[in-house]
């Protein structure tokens, strides 16, 4: 890497002692080049096996890469921690501006231990970290609202991110996110139910310095190819037009799109909540991740009057994607889009992570309907498409009124453990079901995936390419190697949706400007070895290949691929188990 | 005389909040971010109400250049300024006097950014915001 280049620089906090420091890694960054497979080498040095997600034990690691500020799409920020929702490795990734906000402050990675007694916020900038009071911001209804008083408070517009937590953050809910810029999102895994443990409520990251490039007039032309691959070609068109609801149609049309807590793979009123229809009805404006030319988020303009006074509006700006449609919308049978929208809204303002409540919420449905479950732990009657209720219970979970809420907030797998339903539970490792019944490569991509996420290995794209299921060894073997090449991919780190532009030979190009040597052989090598570094990491939280099992309600409902046999994934996981302890043994 | 160029915002409302402008301004020197960067895009109060971007309008009788203790920043024939470095103090009259706010500051040299009016990034911008444009007589 370019001597020159501060992206070795390491920011440690402490919140407990009000102390920061910093230290150059260039060893880490050298060997593992930045965001996930750095993350995991300082999470492995700094986290305690045996911490309590939700105690000062725990660790927080944000890191960026090479990539990162310097090309287009370096925009996603690694956050590593132990998950409260699954009790072993988290791992989640954010655009907006944080990525480039903490590059070019001249760091490449955040390093945040022990808590705070009080509530309190960060700002950090290029000479380090501010410790400030949050107290009055503690417990404001909306994220946005602390958004908005964080502006004010604070300098560096256009050059900075603002991260925060909601009132599920604060109230440990264990899948509550950490939004930023207001429509991006440490979504998944519960990294706002660690903010608030540590009584963090936010972190402002102020960023306007520059990264010195090591090969200036090669780097001019490597930037400008990838920009016109991202602007004149088709690879990211889609990602603009519609953005990821443009999924939401061919997902129904093959039967792939859960519904109603996956008792039906297909939605007969998807066409109401499609992309397109939005798009045409409520699209209000888009928006772009720093230094992406595609500007995937879109946002919804919702018109709404107000009761007490007649032609009085208010006009709220509300974000939507694919899986937040499909978990608070399709999986709740909600088919009206003010009112998706609105429930899209609480989600958003109370710091909750939308895939995860979606799926608590459908079990919940569900539950009710069979009599598991009453009104005494409900308290509002769930009913498929009733949106209103939906609204409330997800307040619900946030404010945890009773005991059944206090265990719904603790994610699906705890409340069908307590209250029954386990079978219909849509929990894959601990982790919430994505938005894909496409077949076993998704399926079981969800489960070996390191983060039970379908980014992690992508099996859904595989099962719409594949006419007929791979042998179960073979599939294994293809979702690893995917999921290997895409921790190059987070550790350059450049948005997953830019994979088709990323392909090893631009990486190797990008990275020979910054200084970098490598070929292709040598970086899916690195991407193995980052990829095994993880599942040790995961071996040594306790993690449990052999309780991986398929909820039964993912066997009985119809498939693209047909009506999915548990014997399939019975092989398909020893397989994985197979692999995995050799990767273990060899550590 | 050729006709003196500047930059034009089209439509701010089509701007997606990229800064992929600013990075190119960057670039003009081979480095990535935004230390140099003569433009700036920021939201107006929160990203949901859209972005603003500020660049220097090349005024035709710029108060930048009247207000420049060293005769630094001199009028450029036909609008806006031009800037000799070895003759500027860092003084930051020339900030405090622009109303829209378009003279960043070098914190590396203590000088400020002024815009050239090449262009570079408006090769750059995907989303139609920005011009090159001719600065016309008044």
């Amino acid at each position: 890497m370019n001597p020159r280049d501060p992206l070795s620089r390491v920011l440690y906090i402490d919140l407990e002692h009000r102390r920061f420091w910093t230290r150059d890694r260039r060893d880490l960054f050298e060997r593992w080049l930045g965001g996930t497979g750095v993350a995991i080498q300082l999470l492995k040095e700094e986290l305690p096996r045996d911490a309590d997600p939700l105690s000062p034990k725990n660790v927080i690691v944000f890191a960026v890469g090479p990539l990162t500020a310097t090309y287009p799409f370096g925009s996603k920020t690694v956050a590593m921690f132990k998950s409260p929702l699954t009790g072993n490795l988290g791992e989640s990734h954010a655009g907006g501006r944080s990525a480039t906000s903490i590059r070019l402050a001249g760091y490449g990675a955040i390093v945040i231990k022990g808590a705070s007694d009080t509530p309190i916020y960060l700002v950090v900038d290029e000479s380090g970290a501010y410790f400030r009071d949050a107290s009055a911001l503690w417990g404001i209804t909306s994220t946005l609202t602390v958004g908005r008083i964080l502006r004010e408070a604070t300098l560096g517009q256009g050059y900075r991110s603002i991260m925060r937590i909601g009132r599920a953050g604060e109230r440990l809910v264990r899948y509550a996110a950490v939004m930023t810029e207001t429509y991006r999102h440490f979504g998944r895994l519960g990294l706002g139910a660690v903010f608030g443990s540590k009584k963090l409520k936010a972190i402002v990251i102020r960023g306007g310095g520059s990264v010195p490039i090591y090969d200036k007039r090669e780097y001019r032309e490597v930037y400008k190819q990838v920009f016109e691959l991202a602007v004149k070609s088709d690879l990211m068109k889609k990602y603009h037009d519609l953005g990821t609801p443009m999924n939401i149609l061919p997902l129904n049309k093959i039967g792939a799109l859960p519904t109603r807590n996956l008792t039906s793979a297909r939605f007969e009123e998807a066409e109401k909540i499609s992309g397109e229809r939005i798009a045409e009805e409520k699209l209000g404006r888009r928006l772009a991740c720093s230094n992406c030319p595609i500007a995937c988020i879109h946002l919804a303009a919702l018109k709404e009057p107000y009761p007490d006074e007649p032609y009085f509006y208010k006009t709220t700006f509300i974000s939507y994607d694919y899986e937040p449609i499909y978990a608070l919308g399709t999986m709740l049978g909600i088919s009206d889009i003010d009112g998706l929208l609105k429930l899209l809204d609480v989600v958003e303002v109370y710091g909750l992570d939308a895939m995860s409540t979606g799926v608590c919420l459908a079990w919940a449905t569900e539950a009710f309907q069979r009599g598991i479950i009453t009104r005494r732990e409900t308290i509002v009657e769930l009913k498929w498409g009733d949106y209103e209720n939906y609204i409330k219970a997800a307040v619900n979970i946030v404010d945890q009124p009773n005991e059944f809420y206090e265990v719904l907030a603790k994610g699906v797998e705890k409340a069908s453990e307590r209250y029954g339903g386990r079978e219909f539970a849509l929990s894959f490792g601990g982790n919430e079901m994505p938005g894909y019944h496409t077949g076993y490569g998704a399926h079981i991509g969800f489960l070996i995936g390191s983060r039970h996420s379908h980014l992690d290995c992508a099996g859904y794209s595989l099962d719409q390419k594949l006419k007929e299921p791979l042998p179960p060894r073979e599939l294994v073997e293809r979702l690893i190697e995917e999921e290997s090449w895409r921790q190059i991919l987070s550790s350059l780190v450049v948005c997953f949706f830019a994979r088709g532009i990323y392909k090893p030979e631009m990486v190797v190009k990008a990275l020979k400007t910054l200084g970098y040597d490598y070929d292709v052989d040598g970086l899916r090598d690195l991407g193995r070895e980052i990829y095994e570094e993880k599942q040790r990491l995961k071996h040594e939280l306790g993690f449990k290949p052999e309780a991986l099992r398929p909820p039964e309600r993912v066997l009985e409902t119809e498939s693209p691929h047909g009506t999915l046999k548990i014997e399939y994934f019975d092989e398909a996981l020893k397989v994985y188990r197979e692999m995995l302890s050799r990767i273990i043994s060899q550590g | 005389m050729n006709p003196v160029k500047r930059l034009e915002i089209v439509d701010p409302e089509r701007c997606v909040g990229c800064q992929l402008c600013m990075y190119a301004c960057e670039r003009r020197f081979g480095d990535a971010g935004f230390a140099r960067s003569a433009i700036l895009v920021r939201s107006v109060g929160g990203v949901e109400r859209g972005f603003t971007v500020i660049v220097c309008r090349a005024c035709q009788d710029p108060p930048c250049a009247k207000v420049c203790p060293t005769g630094a920043l001199t009028p450029r024939d036909g609008g806006g300024v031009t800037l000799n470095p070895s003759k500027c103090i860092g003084c930051g009259f020339c900030v405090e006097s622009c109303p829209i706010g378009a003279i960043f500051w070098n914190y590396e040299v203590n000088k400020p950014i002024i815009c050239t009016y090449c262009g570079y990034c408006v090769e750059f911008c995907p989303h139609g915001v920005l011009r090159l444009g001719e600065v016309k007589g008044e």
